[in-house]
């Protein structure tokens, strides 16, 4: 019976055997050992003959049997990387204009990414200082009423903290904040101005902000408690101890309760002092609507909850609390909902309080964030077509090396490894560089936009250079991989054969397409740039209806302007001084309502209130009637309005007339008033505002004072500086605030300057990429045809016919963007953009063409001096190397 | 590289290839080696000793024919080379010069 069985050694031990066995042994050794055990089957049985099978198959694991294992081959790759160094630095060396043009290039775009990387992780580390940082969360209030105010506020009622307290569960802290607490503090003759927030106890419960003395229990409990940041209580005390000490604060005095280590810079709540809110609680005891569900101007709520607390429960609760309180609410109606502390600086953009800021801190909406990383990108993977084109280019060069690699036995995996390696050496000798522009180019962004100064430090950091390190590689393995995968698979016939046996269109065309890419791309940035400029400049010199030469506006700040309007007369270089409620022009607005004789269709104007002398001082153009007259303020000079054109059409006064508007009465903010004159349409807001209707009323010594004076000089500094010291006897503490009314204007429109700065820089990244690119080609082409020009020169050909020979392919390359980038920015201007500003000059052929000359213009000094280098060499010299 | 000296169980191995001649592969040696030494010897520390001396250039080996009690794995047949050969004749002639010198007196000691 047993022997007539078939009986098998165990398989897992000869598939054991087959796994570490080296491939060369495996068959010899498995047929001894399958050899011993039939002779061992018929001597000493199966089972007996399986175990010595499984004894023999462990013992033939030994050194000289065991295949290498599988660890030892990327291990093997890290030694080879070695080499692939010492070859791709002998490849840099060797092309070496080739090597400084795909560092350069590459370095240039860099630095955008580095600048970009360096913003994102400033941003992404705001708030991260808090202990229960993941866990904080803000009440957004969602508002739909009858009226405008409608949408998400960032703030909210200091009832929905109360009713948090009371009533939600699984909330560990509840703080509420009150925003916009500012006065001069003042300690004996020290007098600081003072910025912070009302806040209660459990605001160091939720956040942490670490108290250096002072209990943080009890600090912000009573009314008239001030807790200070250390750098705000040196100011005040020096270095004397704050702690117990009275401020005066405006009026009234605080206690100093406690003293806080300075905010860090990347916080979304920053302040120098925080005072208890029981204080406005108590000042407002008797205002019912303080405490209103709906008064959800000034107000933040932050809640801690408890750890793994179920956030949909919460938000539940608060859907309940929300339908319970518009119960009682005709028009409003309020939800509550919960914004992750981190989403706060980087996320949704959320409405602040109109009439002041209810809202802290800085914001970047993520779409921003999109459209700078997009353009970055599109820079970047500018150079890296860059990189590509030209390794492509060189292919012919390369192929050979390549080829004999291959025919010494490189697969296809180590000729990719080797160009993924030169690339990514590249682009870390590119990181260096392009290093040392972000150090150049980070003042200029942070001090691009004073907001940016607010938003950001690019302060280095370990993570930051790391991150940097990575995109470096990144970049260099995007550059590299179409090369890699290219010449992978060349064939080592073909290259060490007849060269021009290789099939070299493929890639060819890719090369074209690329070029015509990295041209359309910089000339949309041009044009873009060229069409923004020009608007931009036009708003700037917008004739606004109205003068703002040499004016310069003064605020008073609080201070009567008496005074200093006396002391400002004197100067003989200030030929005019006018008195106003707002600065107009600039984005400013105060609104009134206003009814003629039909009392039911009220309109909202636009309105300040302005003295005898500043019309003419602003040079504003009267179509009738007259100026307000100087004389004491009384019933009847404050019962005058001027008006312009707009309200006389929008009422249908005068019916085209504007003279018979004089002396009609209309009805503004409930008073009786009447026109005494009417002016010319000009723009009360900025340029992207219609002009709507505005009345002018007469300026009471009740009204804050913006001084607006004339000045004549030729030595502006030193006028400036007679003005600032005779600012400084009116107000020693508060600094002067003055702005010469055009730098108000370019003030009002910093964003889109700031934008126009970004993409002109960008712009002039993406053609210097370009252009560089373009020599690269350029220079490489002439060279590879330096024979055939030779040959040409010797039959005949003349230097003109060898430019365009060598320049027409490249031409018409160029002309192709052109085709795609100027119809593509005018379209997308002409739909997209301009629509949005209703005052916009029309887009003109200079400001589209202008791009296109300064690219072509640099293209063709490029192709035309290498080809003139190319078509003035002396052919024999060339067709002699043969 | 190692060094030229046979060891003791090596220089058998080698006298066990030379003598199967046509038919040293690594069972028939295994198998030779402990009828005639009369010793176990381990299939294993056959396979060890054959991959050395290949390493060392004393033997070469081919593959040969597959046979069915192999489960249809072909053998390995060893075979000495030049080098193989005269390291042996090195070694038994060292041991006859030794021999040579062993004075007959040494003998009686014992």
């Amino acid at each position: 019976m047993k022997e007539q069985r078939q009986h098998h050694p165990p398989s897992w031990a000869q598939r054991f055997v087959a796994w570490y066995c080296k491939p060369g042994l495996v068959e010899d050794l498995m047929g001894d050992l399958n050899e011993c055990f039939e002779r061992n089957v018929h001597s000493i049985g199966p089972r007996r003959a399986k175990l010595i099978y499984i004894i023999d198959a462990f013992k033939f694991f030994r050194s000289y049997t065991v295949r290498r294992p599988i660890f030892v081959n990327p291990f093997m790759k890290q030694i080879m990387i070695g080499s692939y160094v010492k070859t791709s630095g002998r490849n840099i060396m060797r092309n070496k204009v080739f090597s400084f043009i795909n560092i350069l290039g590459l370095a240039i775009s860099m630095c955008v990414g580095l600048l970009l990387i360096a913003f994102l992780l400033d941003l992404r580390s705001y708030d991260r200082f808090h202990k229960n940082g993941d866990r904080i969360y803000r009440i957004t209030n969602i508002m739909s009423s009858n009226n405008e105010q409608s949408g998400k506020f960032a703030s909210t009622s200091i009832k929905t903290g109360k009713l948090i307290r009371e009533k939600v569960t699984g909330i560990e802290a509840v703080t509420t904040m009150r925003n916009n607490f500012s006065g001069d503090a003042k300690v004996g003759d020290n007098i600081l101005p003072i910025k912070g927030y009302w806040a209660e106890p459990s605001l160091f419960r939720v956040f942490t902000f670490p108290m250096a003395e002072g209990n943080p229990e009890t600090a912000l409990k009573d009314p008239y408690s001030v807790v200070l940041t250390e750098t705000a209580a040196r100011k005040l005390f020096g270095n004397q101890p704050a702690l117990g000490k009275a401020i005066q604060i405006d009026t009234l005095t605080y206690q100093v309760t406690g003293i806080i280590k300075d905010v860090p810079f990347f916080s979304h709540i920053s302040f120098e002092a925080l005072v208890s809110l029981s204080t406005v609680e108590q000042a407002n005891k008797s205002d019912r609507t303080f405490g209103a569900w709906t008064n959800m101007w000034s107000n933040s709520v932050y809640l801690l909850p408890t750890e793994h607390a179920d956030m949909a429960s919460i938000q539940s609760q608060l859907n309940a609390i929300a339908r319970e309180e518009n119960q009682a609410e005709e028009n409003t109606k309020i939800q509550l909902e919960l914004l992750p502390l981190y989403n706060i600086v980087v996320g949704e953009s959320l409405r602040q309080s109109e009439g002041g800021p209810g809202f802290m801190g800085p914001h970047m909406p993520p779409v921003v964030l999109w459209i700078l990383g997009g353009l970055a990108f599109v820079v970047i993977l500018s150079a890296c077509f860059n990189y590509t084109n030209l390794s492509i280019a060189r292919a012919m060069r390369r192929i050979k090396e390549v080829g004999l690699r291959k025919t010494i036995g490189a697969g296809k995996g180590q000729v990719r490894l080797q160009f993924l390696a030169e690339s990514v050496i590249i682009s870390l000798a590119a990181l260096l560089l392009s290093f040392l522009l972000f150090l150049l180019l980070r003042p200029l962004l942070i001090n691009m936009a004073p907001e940016m100064q607010r938003l950001v430090k690019l302060d280095l950091t370990p993570i930051m250079i790391a991150a940097f390190i990575v995109f470096a590689v990144a970049v260099g393995v995007i550059a590299g991989f179409v090369p890699a995968i290219f010449f992978s698979k060349v064939k080592p016939i073909h290259a060490l054969g007849n060269l021009s046996s290789v099939k070299m269109f493929k890639h060819l065309s890719l090369r074209r397409a690329l070029v015509v890419i990295q041209y359309t791309i910089t000339l949309i940035f041009i044009t873009t740039t060229a069409i923004g400029y020009v608007q931009y400049k036009n708003i700037l010199t917008f004739d606004l209806g109205f003068s703002t030469a040499n004016i310069l506006n003064i605020n008073t700040q609080d201070n009567k302007p008496d005074v200093l309007l006396k002391e400002l007369g004197e100067l003989p270089e200030v030929t005019a001084l006018s008195r106003s409620l707002i600065t107009t022009g600039v984005g400013n607005a105060w609104g009134s309502t206003m009814k003629y004789k039909d009392s039911r269709d009220s309109v909202l104007v636009m309105t300040n209130h302005v003295d005898e002398n500043y019309l003419p001082l602003h040079d504003y153009k009267l179509v009738a009637g007259g100026n307000f007259i100087a004389r004491p303020t009384t019933a009847q000079a404050t019962g005058e309005v001027i008006v312009n054109e707009q309200v006389l059409k929008r009422f249908n006064i005068g019916t085209g007339n504007p003279g018979k508007a004089i002396g009609e009465q209309i009805i503004m903010n409930g008073r009786k008033m009447t026109i005494v004159g009417v002016m010319k349409d000009f723009h009360y807001g900025t340029v992207e505002n219609l002009i709507g209707p505005v009345a002018f009323t007469f300026w009471t010594p009740e009204d804050r004072a913006i001084i607006s004076a004339k000045i004549q000089s030729a030595d502006m500094p030193a006028t400036l500086a007679k003005i600032e010291s005779i600012w400084k006897k009116i107000d020693r503490v508060h600094p002067l605030e003055a702005a010469f009314y055009d730098q108000a204007i370019e003030d009002a429109y910093s964003e889109f300057s700031t934008m126009i700065k970004i993409i002109g820089f960008l712009s002039f990244l993406a053609i210097s990429i370009a252009s560089m690119g373009l020599f690269g080609m350029v220079v490489f082409t002439t060279e590879t045809r330096l024979k055939e020009i030779g040959i040409r020169k010797v039959m005949g050909a003349s230097i003109g016919n060898l430019i365009y020979l060598l320049s027409r392919g490249f031409l018409f390359l160029l002309s192709v963007s052109a085709l795609i980038a100027l119809p593509a920015t005018y379209f997308f201007f002409k739909t997209i953009v301009l629509p949005n500003f209703p005052y916009h000059t029309s887009m003109q052929i200079p400001e589209l063409f202008i791009g296109l000359l300064a690219v072509l213009l640099i293209a063709l000094i490029m192709i035309g001096s290498q080809t003139l280098k190319a078509a003035r060499n002396n052919p024999v010299t060339v067709l002699k190397r043969e | 590289m190692k060094g030229t000296n046979l060891g003791e169980f090596e220089e058998l191995v080698l006298l066990t290839i030379a003598a199967l001649g046509n038919e040293a592969y690594s069972v028939a040696i295994c198998d030779e080696l402990s009828d005639h030494t009369g010793r176990l010897v381990k299939l294993g520390v056959v396979h060890a000793v054959l991959n050395r001396l290949e390493e060392k250039g004393l033997v070469k080996s081919e593959l040969g024919e597959a046979t069915k009690a192999r489960g249809g794995k072909r053998k390995r047949f060893y075979e000495l080379t030049m080098q193989g050969k005269t390291a042996l004749v090195n070694a038994k002639a060292m041991r006859d010069q030794l021999w040579a010198r062993i004075p007959p007196l040494a003998w009686k000691k014992i």
